[in-house]
């Protein structure tokens, strides 16, 4: 028998998926018209039990467990968003939502464009993503810039458990489509979630460590790379300013310009490959707007631009924290 | 000899383009439910037995009306593949030959339905209430979609993407149920939905994922596949070895099959597979054996690659004459033809001359329905847009 997560306290150590789980619970218990979709999110509880006790406290016709075909659960999703539902669609792994990304890109997307603003389609569409978990092909994935290039549609992505609970209900309430990037590698570690303190809004970036040298900016399971390169990079003598970008799409500069302003220097990153990627446009963008301020010419540090490869060479392939430092040596070379 | 597996004589895949309907016809299908045979008589035959009850409901008046709407779209139909022509439309997509199969079924839905169309059905949308101008104005490209369902007879927007809809429309069938406004005994308030797609889309993944979603979830709707024989230039025996009223049994769900250019048949069918699914019998698929008569789009040139022999099959098997012989045997006088025919001319002529009469959109429509709340990003770039292009006047100052 699943506990659920008492909310009424000011706050509790939580792993993310039980953050999640607290999200989408209280997300329910405010607005009788959410609905959760997707495949094995009923008894089981999803491969990752982000939904485990929730078929059994709203029931079978709020938790829905779908038949097995992901463009089915996004097409049905946005007829229930034009009946008056917000769905909440759960793609199991992150190599698995393609068999959906025409009916994301093509008509969740554009549905309130092409009714020429007459509807709304509040559809959240959680996806479990990245590596660092060891698993097979499809299972390690980092798309979101696939969606991020789409109009239409909102993209975030929480690195810790309090963001997780806050930015879920925070994406149930849009009146978008919001794609909710869920850090699977961040999944398990605890943090304090903050029930009473309601977040920073969905699409704000937040400085998450002040420094002074070089500002670091990523995003889901990045940002604790940062950190950790943050870490390092202080018992050097190197003071590095860390940015939680949150939302992807639309991305808030405003931290991360004020934070240029100071330092000079930026280093994006991202699991993600890193051509045509959300690093690239935020490189693009900072050059446009603080030129004068940098020092250093905006550097990334991606994926490579290669399938992810098979998980007994990932460390290789994921942006680590020294290869966040040796980003950040070359632009201190500058 | 026997052919074997192994015969290389004995390709198993036969011809590389089959002919889409040979040996062309539906004549003598007795599978295939047929109230009116194509010279006009009423003969139903032993599949149309079941559905003969639902003729009742119609009166002198309806057979008046279905009469009067086919030829109506016919002649908007051609009006605007000539404003097509004359270069005041992007594009048209014509319904010629397959008013009876969407006459039929459109009058078969009741106000508080919904019907999710393709692209081609704009005879069911003027039955469900929507001005057949706003159609033209998606197609003048001034707007990508055109009116606000609720205000007109539940008749969604077209969906150009194939079969998107119909998972629409499931999800869409799936809300009726979650909010109990179906399968509550009460078939005044009941709702259900019909979806409309064709042969070419039955192909598409979606399509099928929708057969699926609806079988497990037992939807409230009716999936109406217009079998138009053309999937642009690609024959429906490319699309299916298997008549496409038989998938439906793979997905457990009834199958019907109808000649769609017998109006009554299509009306008495899907009367009786609405009624079904709004007192919760689930979803039910109809095909409507019916054939397109014109080309695809008006970009497309059917002359490359059908036989006329096949056209003229059809052509002879027309929904519109077969009808008005059956509305002659009943003794229907020449004077309601002849106002129909007029009162079609004048519909044509006022369709065509709204249509030069649609203005706009505002540039703003580029960014002002993107998203519902606001947009750092988009509300830059419209500004942008809006300072860039007063620059312009500014400079003639």
């Amino acid at each position: 028998m699943t506990v659920a997560t008492d909310t009424s306290v000011a706050s509790a150590s939580l792993p993310m998926t039980k953050a999640l789980n607290a999200g989408l619970r209280k997300a329910m218990q405010g607005d009788s018209k959410v609905l959760l979709m997707g495949e094995d999110i009923g008894p089981l509880g999803g491969v990752f039990r982000v939904t485990e006790g929730l078929i059994a406290e709203f029931g079978d016709k709020r938790v829905l467990d779908t038949p097995l075909a992901e463009s089915g659960i996004i097409g049905t999703a946005i007829g229930l968003a034009m009946r008056g539902f917000r769905p909440v669609c759960e793609i199991q792994f992150d190599g698995f939502v393609f068999p959906g990304f025409d009916q994301i890109t093509s008509q969740l997307a554009r549905m309130r464009n092409r009714h020429e603003g007459g509807l709304i389609m509040p559809v959240v569409i959680r996806i479990p993503y990245g590596g660092h978990i060891g698993s097979i092909e499809h299972h390690q994935e980092s798309p979101e810039a696939y969606f991020a290039h789409t109009p239409g549609l909102r993209v975030v992505s929480p690195s810790n458990p309090h963001d997780a609970y806050w930015m879920m209900q925070e994406a149930i309430k849009s009146d978008d489509p919001v794609i909710f990037f869920e850090p699977k590698s961040r999944y398990w570690p605890k943090g304090e979630v903050r029930f009473g303190e309601s977040g920073t809004p969905l699409h704000a970036s937040r400085v998450v460590r002040a420094g002074l040298d070089v500002t670091v900016v990523g995003h889901g399971a990045m940002v604790s790379v940062l950190l950790q390169a943050a870490e390092l990079a202080a018992t050097e003598g190197i003071s590095l300013e860390v940015i939680d970008l949150r939302s992807i799409s639309p991305i808030d500069y405003g931290p991360i310009l004020g934070s240029v302003q100071k330092t000079g220097r930026l280093v994006v990153s991202q699991e993600a490959p890193g051509f045509v990627s959300v690093g690239s446009e935020i490189a693009a963008t900072v050059a446009e707007r603080a030129f004068y301020t940098l020092e250093a010419p905006v550097l990334r540090v991606s994926g490579f631009d290669t399938p992810f490869p098979p998980a007994a060479v990932e460390t290789h392939f994921l942006p680590s924290p020294d290869r966040v430092l040796e980003a950040v040596d070359r632009a201190l070379a500058y | 000899m026997s052919a074997t597996r192994n015969d290389a004589t004995a390709p198993r895949i036969a011809a590389r383009t089959p002919a889409a309907t040979a040996p062309f016809g539906l004549d003598g299908a007795e599978t295939c439910v047929r109230m009116i045979s194509p010279n006009g008589a009423f003969e139903p035959n032993a599949a149309a037995e079941e559905f003969l009850p639902f003729l009742d409901r119609l009166t002198e008046a309806d057979h008046r009306r279905f009469y009067r709407d086919m030829v109506v779209v016919r002649k908007f139909d051609t009006e605007a593949a000539n404003l097509q022509r004359q270069g005041q439309l992007a594009l048209w997509v014509p319904s010629h030959g397959q008013e009876a199969a969407q006459v039929g079924s459109a009058y078969a839905t009741r106000p508080q339905d919904h019907v999710f169309p393709s692209y081609r059905e704009h005879v069911v949308g003027m039955i469900r209430g929507l001005d057949v101008v706003d159609i033209l104005r998606m197609l003048r490209g001034v707007t990508l979609g055109g009116w606000v369902p609720e205000e007109h007879g539940n008749f969604h927007l077209y969906t150009l993407v194939l079969a998107s809809q119909t998972l629409h429309s499931t999800g869409y069938a799936m809300g009726m149920q979650l909010d109990g406004s179906t399968a509550t005994g009460n078939p005044e308030t009941d709702q259900a939905v019909i979806v409309y797609y064709g042969d070419g889309a039955s192909s598409q993944g979606d399509a099928n994922e929708a057969l699926v979603f609806a079988a497990s979830y037992q939807t409230p709707q009716v999936f109406f596949l217009q079998n138009n024989h053309w999937a642009i230039s690609v024959p429906v025996a490319r699309q299916s070895r298997t008549p496409l009223y038989l998938r439906a049994g793979g997905f457990g769900m009834p199958g019907t099959q109808i000649d769609g250019n017998d109006v009554l048949a299509s009306f008495a069918v899907t009367a009786k597979s609405m009624d079904d699914a709004r007192a919760g019998q689930g979803p039910s698929l109809i095909e409507a054996l019916t054939y397109r008569v014109g080309a695809h789009t008006t970009a497309d040139d059917p002359t490359k690659y059908r036989d006329p022999e096949e056209l003229a099959y059809w052509v002879a098997r027309d929904p519109i004459v077969r009808f008005r012989s059956y509305l002659q045997g009943r003794g229907i006088e020449q004077e309601f033809l002849d106002a129909v025919d007029e009162e079609a001319a004048d519909f044509a002529a006022d369709a065509r001359r709204r249509a030069l009469e649609i203005t706009g959109p505002e540039q703003s429509v580029i960014f002002d329905n993107v998203y519902a709340e606001p947009h750092p990003l988009v509300a830059e770039q419209k500004a942008w847009l809006e300072r860039y292009e007063a620059s312009f006047d500014e400079g003639k100052n």
